[in-house]
């Protein structure tokens, strides 16, 4: 995979595959699957690394309502980047509720806390550093939160959601949670700013995507139950613009939401960072 | 003894008081909040009766215990008062004479601007309301910055038990009222001890009528008694006649400093008990002269009902006019926190303590300038220029220890329209520029907001006003500049709204879809 081999030196051709989808299992048991069909954490995390896990936080909002990561899949990671010989692993989000609501009521906190993670807000604007982004067409530069922008790896952990103004939530998405000015984006052509802020030169080791219960709609925030699936699945693969094809697809199951319409995902492609066309890739389909 | 008790009580109030104002992260307690709900202020614009009589009761029997240990104002006096001592060693309190007058005037002419709706007056005056202000605009700013200090220290060594929080000045208004009764009362503290509760503090002025005729007292023994007057330098309420041996009981803050003074045991507090008739000495108390009052009181009365007609030029509902331009919202209603039923409802209840606005964790609370009225300045609205009202949040109704901000539960917040969302749909992102934003819509708990097709692949924002809950999400989060294309339009009472969910249907999944 030429894409890979230029972001990425960990690829050393341990893995047999591009993309794995695992179906049918709790999170935490489809992401060790899933690991190990990549080969394991150790393929993509050194000893000694400083790790970042970057999960949707985003909302005051219990986990049935699945609009944040899935608690107990961002603890197996961490536990997993720990295995693997990280000397410090790191989590945040710039959520847009309350931040500390959203941190306790996810469940995200405590459950990183006891993998052995340290938790660190992101709701000031004095914990995000200026970088800036050469490669894109809308965002030429952005304040990026400290703990990625120190950090030797980080980890994209989105959870797969509708969303009213993107169509849909996944991992380049879940950038927006990484950088301070939100509102930029959504001023200056959100689509094209969710693609640019996505070429930063420190790109994820890994996007896994949480589709353990995924919003089919009124995203990305939730009403009720009734905006959400079981639907018990996830995808992992450093292709960010191919995983968050497969979830689109997955996605589709569950409501119509073609490619197309979910634009970044096309304007990433067209960034150079990575393919929409599975066709290409290895992929690994289990079940659990 | 008695002093001690005070002393050590009183600290341990005023403490845990002041700390529960500041404590932003929620470490202490929930009981603590009765501190606020035991005022005697609040607990009679709640209608709390328990309270109501247990502080008369307390009153009647032992004095005013209230001033001394439990109005965080009293304490603050005190507080200034020590001070001006250690910096004065010679300082001495002499007797003055009651300002009874000035003490009724001021008395009646708040009673009687309550009664006309004009709240400003007993929320300027009352002293815990008072002392609310005082730390919420002028201690919080400092214990945020001291926090943030402590945040920067730590977080440099990798330890995250502190975060950052903004410091900034919620409204100017309040944060000058706020500085001119620190100093204004603490001039007063320094210079003649408790010489705001006897003369301007209303509830000061209520409990002294009672703590004439408390049954616990101080009481001069006339025998042993040799008017050297040590008592009289000693008492902060400058009520001790050392003269004549009389002490101005309806000033009396029972601090016990007399007792511990009097080198002849002359002093005791004590129940005036008939059966000791024979060994009591003989009291005499500082009868006021009342007709006199009564005339100036009427006459007060009748000049207050004159001005004190509250400034009610609120209310006038938005016009639906079209907009034909990129154009700036103003908000013609303030939006009131949650849990406020109506205008009139605030107005009536709210001393602007500010427990409001210091406790929102959202903090998106603020005092009023003129929005509300005159009557109404410094009580608590919304905005949403630094956050929004949390969906789940009941904090300001749960602390709010007048019952001006009635509590909610979840379930009553969830379903509650304290605003409604208005769209300028030429300022929207999606209109002007034609692309994607749902920055509004990602925001709403209750899809008021939805983004429904529109262009190509586009999705444009559609408003239902009628399940808008008015926490300002759309509004805080909408990115259009210069002017916001969305924002909330207040209400003058709030209401109960139904919000229609789908049912639940199990759709599975048992396939990779690729």
């Amino acid at each position: 995979m030429s894409i890979l081999s230029q972001s990425f030196e960990a690829a050393d051709g341990a893995s047999k595959y591009d993309l794995v989808a695992v179906l049918g299992g709790e999170p935490e048991v489809m992401f060790r699957k899933a690991i190990t069909e990549m080969g394991g954490m150790s393929n993509f995390i050194n000893k000694g690394d400083k790790v970042c896990v970057k999960p949707n936080i985003g909302w005051d909002q219990p986990v049935e309502m699945g609009a944040n990561t899935n608690p107990k899949l961002v603890a197996e990671i961490i536990k997993h980047c720990l295995d693997a010989g990280a000397s410090e692993v790191t989590v945040f989000d710039h959520s847009c509720d309350d931040w500390r609501k959203s941190y306790a009521n996810s469940g995200i906190e405590d459950a990183a806390r006891a993998a052995g993670a340290r938790v660190v807000p992101a709701h000031q604007e004095s914990y995000y550093k200026s970088v800036s982004i050469p490669k894109g067409k809308s965002l030429k530069n952005a304040k990026i939160h400290q703990a990625i922008v120190d950090s030797d790896k980080w980890i994209n952990v989105p959870i797969l959601k509708n969303h009213g103004g993107a169509q849909l939530t996944i991992s380049m998405k879940n950038y927006m949670g990484i950088v301070w000015d939100r509102g930029f984006f959504h001023a200056n052509d959100l689509q094209q700013c969710i693609a640019d802020v996505c070429t930063y030169e420190k790109r994820p080791v890994l996007n896994v995507v949480d589709a353990y219960r995924l919003m089919k709609t009124s995203g990305p925030r939730g009403r009720s139950l009734s905006d959400v699936v079981l639907s018990k699945g996830l995808f992992i693969s450093q292709d960010i613009v191919a995983v968050d094809t497969a979830a689109t697809n997955f996605f589709n199951q569950a409501r119509e939401m073609p490619l197309e319409n979910v634009t970044h995902i096309r304007k990433a492609e067209e960034l150079g960072l990575g393919t929409t066309n599975l066709e290409k890739l290895r992929i690994g389909r289990l079940r659990v | 003894m008695l002093k001690k008790i005070r002393v050590t009580l009183s600290i341990l109030l005023f403490t845990l008081i002041t700390l529960y104002f500041l404590d932003f992260r929620g470490y202490l307690p929930e009981w603590i909040q009765w501190l606020t709900k035991i005022q005697f202020v609040p607990a009679l614009l709640a209608l709390n009766v328990v309270v109501l009589v247990a502080l008369l009761l307390l009153t009647l029997l032992f004095g005013r215990v209230y001033c001394s240990a439990i109005c965080p104002m009293g304490i603050y006096q005190d507080t200034v008062a020590w001070l001006s001592k250690r910096v004065n060693k010679k300082k001495r309190y002499h007797y003055s004479k009651a300002k009874n007058g000035l003490r009724v005037i001021v008395l009646a002419s708040t009673v009687v601007a309550f009664i006309f709706g004009f709240t400003l007056l007993v929320g300027l005056l009352d002293p815990y309301g008072a002392y609310g202000r005082m730390v919420t605009h002028l201690l919080r700013p400092a214990y945020l910055a001291g926090n943030n200090l402590l945040a920067s220290i730590f977080t440099a060594f990798n330890n995250f038990t502190f975060y950052k929080v903004s410091v900034y000045i919620v409204s100017v208004s309040s944060l000058v009222i706020a500085l001119i009764t620190l100093l204004g009362i603490g001039y007063m503290a320094w210079r003649g001890g408790r010489s705001y509760c006897n003369t301007i503090c209303p509830v000061g002025t209520l409990l002294g009528f009672l703590s004439r005729y408390s049954l616990f007292k101080v009481r001069i023994n006339e025998e042993k008694c040799n008017a050297c007057g040590l008592c009289a330098m000693k008492c902060k309420a400058s009520c001790i006649d050392a003269k004549n041996r009389k002490i101005d009981y309806s000033r009396c803050v029972t601090c016990f400093n007399c007792l511990e003074s009097c080198k002849r045991n002359a002093m005791k507090y004590r129940p005036n008990v008939p059966w000791k008739k024979k060994r009591q000495p003989r009291i005499v108390e500082n009868q006021e002269p009342t007709g006199s009052l009564d005339a100036s009181k009427r006459r007060f009365l009748t000049a207050l009902l004159a001005i004190s007609i509250p400034a009610k030029n609120l209310i006038a509902k938005v016009g639906s006019e079209s907009p034909l331009s990129k154009r700036a919202f103003k908000r013609q209603t303030p939006i009131m926190p949650p849990g406020v039923p109506s205008i009139d409802h605030l107005l009536q209840k709210c001393i602007s303590c500010h427990l409001c606005v210091s406790k929102c964790p959202s903090r998106v609370i603020k005092p009023a300038l003129l929005e509300y009225g005159l009557g109404g300045m410094m009580q608590p609205k919304l905005y949403f220029d630094r956050g929004f009202c949390n969906y789940d949040c009941t904090v300001c109704g749960d602390v709010c220890p007048t019952g001006a901000i009635l509590p909610l539960t979840k379930e009553e917040k969830n379903h509650n329209q304290m605003g409604q969302v208005q769209l300028i749909l030429e300022n929207c992102i999606v209109y002007h520029d034609e692309t994607s934003c749902g920055a509004c819509s990602e925001h709403c708990p209750t899809q008021a907001v939805r983004m429904v097709p529109y262009k190509g692949v586009l999705t444009i924002p559609e408003i239902n006003p009628e399940i808008c809950v008015g926490c300002g999400g759309c509004e805080y989060v909408c990115p259009a500049i210069p002017f916001k294309a969305i924002y909330v339009e207040g209400l003058t009472m709030q209401r109960r709204i139904e919000i229609e969910h789908d049912e639940v249907k199990e759709i599975q999944i048992d396939d990779f879809g690729f």
